[in-house]
């Protein structure tokens, strides 16, 4: 037995060595990140989830999980050329190029993440003056209803017109107000700019408290692409 | 005196740096056998070294119609349309005005110009060159657009003043090639002294605004954007001496290289300019650069500034935030990963003396630019609703020194100060 246990510990004390020596490497190696879509995008999930669910801590900051990915690049590239102002975003995608941002949109399109929970606090009147505005509209002042574009159950339409239901009210009234005040613009024409500009104050908080009470429906998915006609000209649906 | 000293610093920081995405338009392809196309061909390559789309051009708006906000301390520029419209662009302009106004810094009537538009630099550009770069711009397609005044406060806005900062701090001269440099040497120094006219961001302006040498590469922070455009020739700062020609050429050329990443500003000039550029010429630079560096003897070492007891607080509050938010990335020893994630280890644009650059990454993240050589860049995220100004002072502190970086603290001040996204 002596004899063996002195030949073997030496060769004990290489190996354990060794051992350890390889693990320390392998520790002190560095760990290169997945060559994933969602690794690149770490800058944007800070903001708006990992699934693209958008953050219930800053409501200003919506879902990209699920929207028409020709909605998304167009917001992409609207920040980039600063058609749409949002500081932060005007800075992060200001040095993307189409084709990244084209990819960018098609992986968030293709998420799916559960919708928030609706609300309903709003008084009932001003719930049925929201209802009638988003359905039918005011024909005498011109105004189409919301799901003449955004689709009968406001899941928004394929390639690029965005659902409203799911969406947090800061968020949608928030945009309306921009649109009105000429902080966001979609390419011309600018058939959004259009509807916010007949739209009062009234109106967008009226709008905005009965799409945050519309549960989302079971199949969340936009329409298809040609499902709606929209009654004005879209920039950012006629152009590609 | 003091009127002269008003005149002069008239020009002082007029020279921001503008970023806007749409591509310039492609040149028309060339055909050997025609020399017009081939010289228009051969202009759009300088247009594009000399970075002409990034001032003249609004992001989202036609190429080259001009119309960009320059803020500076004395007022607001807004840069021409250089379209070849007759009306409203230099359509009207000869080859001779156009060399004008790159040599002598003269617009068509003889004003003076702002040197906002580099002339200091573009005076080295040679007369072959500018009448090929007058070819590209009558060549595009002409916008009708109205140059915009420039809204400059008294007396600034007085242009004949300029003739005093002129006397001082500009001689009109073409690029002289130096013989006991190599060719390749002297490409890189017409390149970068004229064309690229690096130091308009990458030197420090006098008390009047002017760079008094043409191979000043000291560093300097850009007004009103706010980024530091790091020294190129201390080894405090970027560093190049010790560098490889190739690494400089591929920070240059795709936005990333092995230790280090561009952002802000620098983003948009790779994007819109020296990705652009063929690798001799960009070698021709790399070669040049390194070789500035190279002349000056390596700096001293960092002042810390407060001792390592003073900073012990933050630097344990530092390594936390470390640890929970940037290791998973730049890794535990502050290593990062090559090409996708920058080292923060041995990185001057960490450890030198001006904090601004760090803190603002920090606050507000960013992707390097897409290039031909790195499409689909790796992001960082924005930290400035996740972190208070003690956080971010606190990590900024710890990166700047651990793992043998060993740098200046900086604090919550200086963070609060550099909050607000930055202006392209």
């Amino acid at each position: 037995m002596k004899p063996h246990v002195a030949y073997l510990l030496p060769r004990l004390r290489w190996t354990l060595l060794l051992a350890a020596a390889w693990s320390f490497a392998a520790a002190a190696q560095v760990k290169p990140p997945p060559d994933t879509i969602q690794q690149r995008l770490l800058a944007c999930s800070i903001c708006h989830g990992e699934q693209g669910e958008g953050l219930r801590k800053n409501e200003y900051y919506p879902r990209l999980a699920g929207k028409p990915a020709g909605y998304i690049y167009n917001q992409l590239a609207n920040f980039r050329d600063r058609r749409r102002e949002f500081a932060i975003m005007n800075y992060l995608v200001a040095y993307l190029s189409d084709n990244y941002l084209l990819e960018i949109a098609d992986h968030y399109s293709k998420l799916v993440t559960p919708y928030p929970g609706q609300s309903t606090r709003a008084a009932p009147d001003m719930l049925a003056r929201g209802g009638r505005l988003a359905n039918e509209g005011d024909p005498a002042r011109k105004i189409p209803g919301c799901v003449a574009c955004h689709g009968k159950s406001l899941t928004g339409a394929e390639p690029a017109i965005p659902g409203l239901v799911g969406l947090y009210g800061d968020y949608i009234a928030a945009q309306m107000g921009a649109w009105k005040n000429d902080k966001r613009h979609a390419m011309a024409p600018d058939c959004m700019r259009e509807v916010a500009q007949l739209l009062t104050p009234q109106d967008i908080g009226a709008v905005t408290a009965w799409l945050v009470a519309q549960p989302v429906p079971a199949d969340p998915r936009p329409a298809p692409a040609g499902s709606v006609k929209p009654p004005l000209e879209c920039g950012g649906i006629t152009r590609k | 005196m003091r009127r002269l000293a008003l005149l002069v610093g008239v020009a002082a920081a007029l020279f921001a740096i503008a970023c806007s995405k749409q591509e310039p338009p492609a040149p028309p392809a060339a055909k050997a056998e025609d020399p017009k196309r081939e010289l228009i061909t051969k202009g759009a390559y300088l247009a594009a070294a000399a970075d002409c789309y990034a001032c003249h051009t609004v992001r989202g708006s036609e190429p080259f119609a001009g119309g960009l906000e320059i803020p500076t301390p004395f007022g607001t520029l807004f840069t021409p349309n250089v379209t070849p419209d007759p009306e409203t662009g230099i359509g009207s302009w000869s080859a001779d005005d156009f060399w004008r106004a790159m040599h002598e810094g003269r617009s068509k009537d003889g004003s003076f110009l702002y040197p906002a538009f580099p002339y200091t630099n573009y005076t080295k550009v040679t007369r072959a060159d500018s009448d090929a770069i007058y070819a590209y711009f009558m060549s595009l397609k002409p916008v009708k657009k109205k140059s915009r005044a420039h809204e400059m406060g008294f007396p600034y806005n007085q242009r004949q003043l300029m003739a005093g900062w002129r006397a001082l701090y500009f001689k009109a001269g073409e690029f002289k090639e130096d013989p006991k440099q190599s060719k390749e040497w002297n490409r890189g120094a017409y390149l970068v002294e004229g064309l690229g006219h690096c130091n308009a961001c990458h030197a420090t302006r006098n008390a009047l605004g002017a760079i008094t040498a043409d191979d000043d590469y000291s560093g300097g922070l850009i007004p009103v954007q706010n980024w530091y455009a790091p020294s190129l020739t201390s080894s405090r700062e970027t560093g190049l001496g010790d560098w490889e020609v190739k690494e400089i050429v591929d920070l240059l050329r795709t936005g990333v290289a092995e230790r280090s990443a561009v952002f802000g500003p620098m983003a948009a000039v790779v994007m819109h300019s020296l990705q652009e550029m063929s690798l001799g010429d960009l070698n021709a630079m790399a070669v040049y650069l390194k070789a500035q560096s190279e002349k000056k003897a390596s700096a001293p070492l960092l002042d810390s500034g407060p001792s390592d007891e003073q900073t012990a607080g933050m630097m344990r509050t530092g390594a936390k935030i470390y640890k929970d938010y940037c290791a998973a990335c730049h890794q535990p020893n502050g290593e990062g990963v090559p090409r996708v994630y920058p080292p923060l280890v041995n990185n001057a644009a960490i450890t030198m003396r001006n904090p601004v650059n760090p803190i603002r990454v920090v606050l507000n993240g960013g992707f390097p630019p897409s290039t031909q050589g790195n499409p689909r860049p790796y992001g960082m995220p924005p930290f400035y609703q996740e972190l208070n100004n003690e956080q971010v002072a606190a990590v900024v502190t710890y990166i700047r020194r651990s793992w043998g970086n060993y740098s200046s603290p900086t604090t919550a001040a200086e963070v609060a100060r550099s909050r607000g996204v930055p202006a392209d």
